[in-house]
């Protein structure tokens, strides 16, 4: 056995037995870290060595709920494993005194719980509860204090416990109790049924009635899987999860159409946006003549509202080198880049430091792992150029040149970066490989739908409750995503439409919630897979003024070298801000029909030829919004400033003359006896009036 | 001042790598905050690249300045979620009071506002960082007093 | 695998067509037309506008035709409703992002975009307008930069980077705000731009255009207290007939005399003469070196003032090997102030010498050293382009069809065959070598033509025996090509080995001066080749083909300058170079 092979053993054998040790676990990606993540660390790592305990403390990525941030897992004897949110300097220190103390759990933290380090020496069990209806107001705090009210009448506390949790892999099954370490998951209980709950749970047997079966399994993280586990300065922490065990199985003799063969039994595709099966590119630039060849990971995450890339290379570096080495050997590169977006620098020092130690571990350089694959990685900076995440671009932009497409055929996997063949894959796709070559094609192909395999990272923003990354197995519903692993929606409002593809995509609206999430679904409703934005959108969101926010990202971002695009985006700009100011005309919507089609046709790269996507997808969806804001000069969500007419509502009014004195241009009159009255000629609706008003007397609409 | 000993070792560092203009423009904005016209001419000679060519690089990527900026960098997240959050508002709020628009710095040398990217905090939306501090959940009430905490610094200072 | 054959359907029609031809390349071989803008035939795909969509059948997808490899068995559609439809739109975008002052513009009926305007029946603006104030750059006061009427179509700058190798022009920002502008946003006369006017000769629009002068010119024939001359040279003849219908190459000389006679010029003279008298200089430099001073050689020729000014600011360690002789133009200039005014009992201040040249860096030429007035007059007081003369032309409304041919006034006037041939890539080193091996071995070269100089290709390179010494030779034109060679001579110096080359000429247009920056629009190598042709056949029906048998020629030295060298000929007829700063700013 090669010697850089047998450290690997040693050291997973080692990290085996440090998984036994109790841990706290602080998600330091940075959004974690903006969220105050690195003061809860300093924290907790001052009272273990206060407390001279020998608890292992360690960093990690993103664990997903970016809402719910700070978070931090804690390991501890006979305790299950919690994933504690909203972690901060005020309660940091009580992981330490209550949780590994006490035993107790930090009631109102529970973000998430798991099976935990030795479930079978637990100190007493736990009863999780959570209100799955999210249309409901959530009721798991009540539900929890009869819970803790019935633990004391029974005096049954040394016995059980309960707290609420965040998560609990259950939708619409109204008031779900899981309870720890039985696995025992109840739904639809009614608070008569509290007692007997407890009752049955102390004696450790169960009410078969209450029992809910299915669909309490989680879903499968692939993507993700080390995300929040792995500490991503750490080499030994990836090798000690298994990390690079594909990379082994090809020091063990796999060969590069293997690789290929299982890539293309797995059925994965490029999941950056145009969604091409990842296999034929590889096979295309193994096919390639040329003695150089390269991979380049496009970790150039750009669409506004996507950053599981960033995720990923934050709080999982090491999967994306496997990914590539593995790319290398599939296709005889021998050289690979990673271009990360400048914004991204934690990103950026995580996968130095992730290659620094593959070097000295024997994993990137010359005959790694004994074997004649050779493969060096370098780290290239974007640098503010969406349009970089286009293939061609990308590669002009590594060249050193401006970051403008050039025309394909031929395409980069038969010419590309210096004229050579090049693989570029995006982060996500990326970071699947090693998983598809360690465990199989045909266990990644059991995940998803029949074109679209695996799993797929979601950032899930906007209205939605619970915002972050989601790891969803292809074909769940949108309804499933929105609802049962965001909560539904935060604002209380209706919700109106559920945005995916970035900028490229379109907008889904409500009556296609049941769509199934996958390539060719989300196509045929004139949206895109892209890189995995998904924002949820209610009725205060205008989808005019949507549309003109994403094509004024693509017109901001246009590389400016073909007209469709660099004139053809500025003018479809501009008739939208015309509408959303009120000065929309009757030929509108036609002129943008026809610019958008051209742009669609003709347009160099797919920047410009999915930029009208979202313009064209309000268009067929909420073409009523479009008439209203031209015909009737109003915008039904509030949205659009100048479509909003002021009036002074008499009866809150006290006539306080504040809005009067506060208005800019005077148009507001009357007196105190009399009352106020906005002049609607006058009024240039920016809106003072409304917000010095401390009466809601001021109305906009 | 731009040392040339500086610039020699970043040149350096970089010059047998291939497609390296935009890695050392990275390194020289890291140094100075920005790309100084001398530097271009300099970088010019020592990487054998027509300055047509550095200028029509910089010019494309938004990240590179070419002018000095101001002491503070405002950046205001443009991302989706910050955009239905009411960035667009925070984005006003600075503007009125500091009375620059997006991409300058106030008279003072003091700020510099910026519009970014996703800077990928969507949980946090809307995100406003200055320098290296993210603030989180801004409400445009919040900015006034944003501001000043920098602004008394540089007083204290 | 090169040689693989494509087999095709475009618009119906079978082709065949090599593996690797566009679309574009594979149409015309069949004579489809698909419009395009951005394209032009001397440089590669830019893909920048989109108006040269086509489908393939049965797929909703567009491609464009510039950049696209034709493929087996593809089947192409040209035209459809909605690929005019497609073309019309993106014309229409362009139109509204385009000032569209055409009846105040240099190219006003002669510009690509109005053309296809014209073609697609555009009759309204359907789209807001669009502009922005850019401003123009002037400094040159040889190429004039108006970024506002900029289509952005990639062609200057490709000619100016990747042809020429001088990066004076590049786009700054992206998007919508991308622009068109001088190295780093200076002003074109403080950057790199060596005037060769390529840029000019390729724009499609009016966005880059000569520095007109012909109000000028118009002035001092109009005044009394003037005497205007005027010069052509070589490549005019056989570029001016293409502005007037005439066929590419179609050799006008003696019309272009009487024309210039009837639009008010007193003294018409032939820059063919002077390059005569610059052959005599030259050759005798080379013969002095090649005799006295083989470590000094080679020598280039420094008849092209753009390469002057690339060498001055590029190479400036290749001075010591650069004739000291001005250009052709120039020198004809400083005779007629001098020989020509004693002569004629002319008063030299009076004298107005008008050049009309391929050229536009000639009007940078005439004041970029104090020696461009060594007779203290300035040699020459207005170059006018080919293209500019056309217009005088076109105002005083002379027919050129029922012209009869006049003779230039002899005495600067008559050429030899070698003098004409300067107009083109390797004709100033084709008519330099028969001189010199006249001059070094007393005897006439046999055969005159020297055919491996002649041609297009990019770097040519001959060896004559000379009295048992092979003189090598070599040709670079384009001034990419350029550096090529000069890298050669400068490894050669730095190894100390022999020079791989004893004579190198070099012009900066590909094609050389008939493919010059000032001739009319639409230049392409079938044309320059053409131009060309007309060139090599007035030499060919000239009796006297070598400068040193020019009766004018040996008059000038017998009565005023001496011989070649002489104490006078080198204050009159030649100059120094100086290195000169490649960035003024």
């Amino acid at each position: 056995m090669h010697k850089s092979l047998k450290k690997i053993d040693e050291i997973r054998h080692c990290r085996k037995q440090d998984s036994l040790k109790e841990t706290i676990i602080v998600g330091m990606n940075s959004c974690g870290i903006a969220a105050g993540a690195r003061e809860v660390y300093n924290i907790l790592e001052e009272e273990i060595k206060k407390g001279g305990l020998d608890i292992v403390l360690k960093k990690s990525g993103c664990l997903g709920a970016c809402y719910a941030e700070p978070l931090v897992e804690v390991l501890a004897e006979g305790m299950p494993g919690i994933v504690y949110c909203n972690i901060d300097k005020s309660n940091a220190s009580k992981i330490i005194s209550r949780h590994f103390r006490s035993g107790e759990i930090l009631q109102n933290n529970v973000y998430s719980f798991s099976e935990g380090l030795s479930p079978k020496k637990n100190r007493r069990k736990f009863i999780f509860i959570k209100d799955t209806d999210c249309s409901s107001s959530d009721k798991e705090d009540e539900y929890t204090e009869l819970f803790l009210q019935e633990i004391i009448k029974t005096e049954s506390s040394s016995m059980v416990h309960a707290a609420k949790t965040e998560v609990i892999s259950l939708y619409n099954k109204g008031i779900a109790v899981k309870i720890w370490p039985d696995n025992i998951v109840y739904a639809g209980i009614k608070k008569t049924d509290i007692p007997r709950i407890l009752k049955k749970t102390v004696e450790g047997t169960q009410i078969d009635s209450l029992i809910h079966k299915a669909g309490t399994e989680k879903y499968p993280q692939i993507v993700m899987r080390n995300c929040g586990r792995v500490n991503p300065e750490d080499i030994e922490d990836y090798i000690g999860r298994g990390g690079y065990t594909a990379l082994e199985k090809v020091a063990g003799g796999m060969t590069g159409e293997e690789i290929i063969k299982e890539l293309k039994v797995s059925g994965i595709r490029g999941r950056g946006g145009g969604g091409y099966p990842t296999w034929q590119k590889w096979q295309f630039a193994r096919d390639a003549q040329g003695k150089t060849k390269y991979i380049i990971c496009n970790a150039d995450e750009g669409d506004p509202g996507a950053y599981m890339d960033r995720s990923v290379l934050e709080g999982d570096p090491h999967s994306i080198l496997e990914g590539m080495i593995l790319a290398g050997a599939a296709t005889g590169a021998t050289k690979g880049f990673v271009y990360i977006r400048a914004e991204y620098p934690l990103a950026i020092k995580r996968v130095y430091r992730a290659i620094e130690q593959a070097e000295k571990y024997g994993i990137l350089g010359k005959k790694i792992f004994g074997t004649h694959l050779n493969f060096d990685v370098e780290v290239r900076l974007g640098a503010g150029a969406f349009v970089c995440g286009e293939e061609t671009a990308l590669i002009a932009s590594i060249e050193g040149e401006r970051g403008t497409p050039r025309p394909r055929p031929p395409y980069p996997s038969v010419k590309g970066l210096w004229n050579n063949p090049t693989v570029i894959n995006n982060v996500e796709t990326l970071a699947n490989i090693p998983e598809i070559i360690a465990r199989g094609g045909k266990w990644f192909s059991s995940f998803g739908t029949k074109n679209s395999k695996g799993t797929k990272v979601f950032a899930l923003t906007g209205k939605v409750r619970n915002s972050g990354l989601v790891e969803v197995p292809m074909g769940i519903t949108l309804k499933e995503i929105v609802f049962n692993l965001g909560g539904g929606l935060g604002s209380g409002k209706k919700i109106k439409a559920v945005q995916t593809g970035g900028p490229s995509g379109g907008v889904i609206p409500v009556k296609h919630l049941d769509t199934p999430v996958d390539y060719d679904s989300l196509h045929k409703l004139g949206s895109i897979m892209g890189s995995g934005g998904m924002i949820v959108m209610d009725e205060d969101d205008c989808m005019v003024d949507v549309s003109k926010f994403y094509l004024r990202f693509c017109v901001d971002e246009s590389c400016g070298k073909c007209v469709p695009c660099r004139i053809g985006g500025f003018q479809l700009l501009d008739i939208l801000s015309r509408i959303t100011h009120g000065k929309g005309n009757d030929d509108d919507i036609e002129k943008i029909k026809r610019i958008s089609h051209t742009l669609i046709k003709a347009s160099l790269c797919g920047l410009g030829q999915t930029a009208p996507n979202p313009v064209i997808s309000t268009l067929n969806y909420f073409k009523e919004e479009y008439i209203e804001h031209i015909n009737k000069k109003k915008c039904r969500s509030g949205v659009c400033h100048e479509l909003l007419d002021y009036s002074i509502d008499q009866n809150p009014c006290r006539k306080c003359d504040l809005c009067a004195r506060t208005c800019p241009v005077g148009a507001i009159s009357g007196n105190r006896d009399e009352g106020y009255k906005i002049d609607p000629v006058k009024c240039i609706k920016c809106g003072e009036c409304f917000e010095v008003c401390k009466f809601g007397a001021v109305i906009k609409k | 001042m731009v040392k040339t000993g500086e610039l020699k070792k970043i040149v350096s560092k970089w010059k047998d790598k291939e497609g390296n203009l935009i890695m050392v423009f990275h390194e020289i904005q890291n140094r100075y905050g920005y790309v100084p016209r001398d530097v271009s001419m300099k970088l010019s000679e020592m990487l054998d690249v027509p300055l047509a060519r550095i200028y029509e690089v910089l010019t494309f990527y938004n990240y590179f300045d070419l002018k000095p900026p101001g002491k503070h960098t405002i950046s205001i997240c443009m991302g989706t979620a910050c955009y239905l959050k009411g960035a667009n508002e925070l984005l006003k709020k600075f503007r009125d009071l500091l009375n620059v628009s997006e991409g300058e710095t106030t008279q003072d040398g003091l700020f510099k506002l910026n519009v970014v990217r996703c800077l990928g905090c969507c949980g946090l939306a809307p995100v406003v960082t200055i320098d290296e501090d993210v603030y989180g959940k801004v409400q445009k009430e919040d900015i006034p007093d944003i501001l000043a905490k920098y602004a008394v610094k540089e007083k204290n200072a | 695998m090169k040689n693989k054959k494509i087999k095709a359907k475009i618009a119906g029609i079978e082709v065949n067509v090599k593996e690797g031809t566009t679309i574009l390349e594979a149409a015309k071989t069949v004579h489809i037309g698909i419009p395009t803008l951005c394209k032009h035939a001397d440089l590669p795909p830019t893909a920048g506008c989109g108006i040269c969509v086509v489908k393939i059948k049965g797929s909703p997808k567009m491609l464009r035709a510039c950049c696209t490899p034709l493929e087996n068995g593809m089947d192409i559609i040209t035209q459809d409703p909605e690929l005019v439809e497609v073309r019309r739109t993106i014309l229409e975008l362009i139109l509204s992002n385009h000032p569209n002052d055409c009846l105040k513009c240099g190219r006003n009926n002669n510009c690509e975009l109005q053309t296809l305007a014209g073609d697609f029946g555009i009759r309204e603006d359907s789209f807001e307008k669009l502009l922005r104030n850019l401003p123009e750059d002037k400094s040159t006061k040889t190429i004039e930069l108006i970024p506002q009427k900029c289509i952005l179509c990639g062609r200057c700058t490709n000619v100016c980077q990747q042809i020429q190798d001088v990066w004076a022009l590049s786009f700054l920002e992206r998007g919508f705000y991308t622009r068109i502008s001088a190295t780093g946003d200076i002003e074109l006369a403080e950057s790199p731009c060596i005037k060769c006017g390529q840029c000019s000769a390729h724009c499609p629009t009016g966005a880059i255009f000569e520095y007109d002068e012909t109000q000028k010119v118009w002035d001092a024939l109009m005044d009394p207290d003037r005497f205007c001359v005027v010069q052509i040279a070589p490549a005019v003849r056989v570029g001016i007939g293409e502005e007037f219908g005439y066929p590419p190459g179609t050799n006008l000389t003696h019309k272009l005399y009487a024309m210039l006679k009837r639009i008010g010029f007193r003294g018409v003279f032939d820059t063919s003469f002077a390059a005569d008298v610059t052959i005599m200089e030259e050759a005798t430099e080379f013969k002095r070196k090649f005799e006295k001073d083989k470590k000094n050689l080679p020598l280039i020729t420094s008849c092209c003032p753009a390469w002057v000014d690339f060498m001055e600011k590029y190479y400036p360690d290749m001075i010591e090997h650069f004739s000291s002789c001005k250009s052709p133009h120039q020198i004809l200039g400083v005779l007629s102030k001098t020989y020509y005014a004693e002569k004629n009992g002319i008063d030299p201040s009076k004298i107005f010498m008008v050049s009309i040249m391929p050229c536009t860096s000639k009007k940078y030429e005439i004041t970029r050293s104090s020696e461009m007035s060594s007779s203290g007059y300035p040699d020459i007081d207005v170059v006018l382009t080919t293209r500019e003369l056309g217009r005088m032309i076109k105002q005083a409304d002379i027919r050129f069809k029922h012209l009869p041919g006049e003779d230039p006034d002899n005495i600067l006037g008559e050429y030899t065959g070698a003098g004409v041939i300067f107009g083109t890539t390797g004709g100033v080193m084709e008519a330099a070598l028969r001189t010199a091996y006249k001059m070094i071995t007393g005897e006439k070269l046999k055969d005159l033509e020297i055919k491996k100089v002649r041609g297009l290709k990019g770097i040519k390179e001959a060896t004559l025996d000379i009295k048992g010494t092979k003189v090598k030779a070599a040709i670079a034109h384009g001034m990419g090509n350029v550096g090529t060679v000069l890298e050669k001579i400068r490894e050669a110096k730095k190894a100390k080995k022999e020079t791989p080359y004893h004579f190198i000429e070099v012009m900066a247009c590909p094609g050389g001066c008939v493919g010059g920056g000032g001739q009319p629009y639409g230049v392409n190598n079938e044309l320059r080749q053409k131009r060309a042709a007309g060139l090599y056949s007035d030499d060919r029906g000239h009796k006297v083909r070598c400068s040193h048998d020019n009766p004018y020629v040996k008059e000038l030295y017998k009565k005023f300058l001496g011989k070649p060298l002489s104490e006078k000929a080198e204050k009159l007829l030649h100059n120094k170079y100086k290195k000169r700063p490649v960035y003024k700013r």
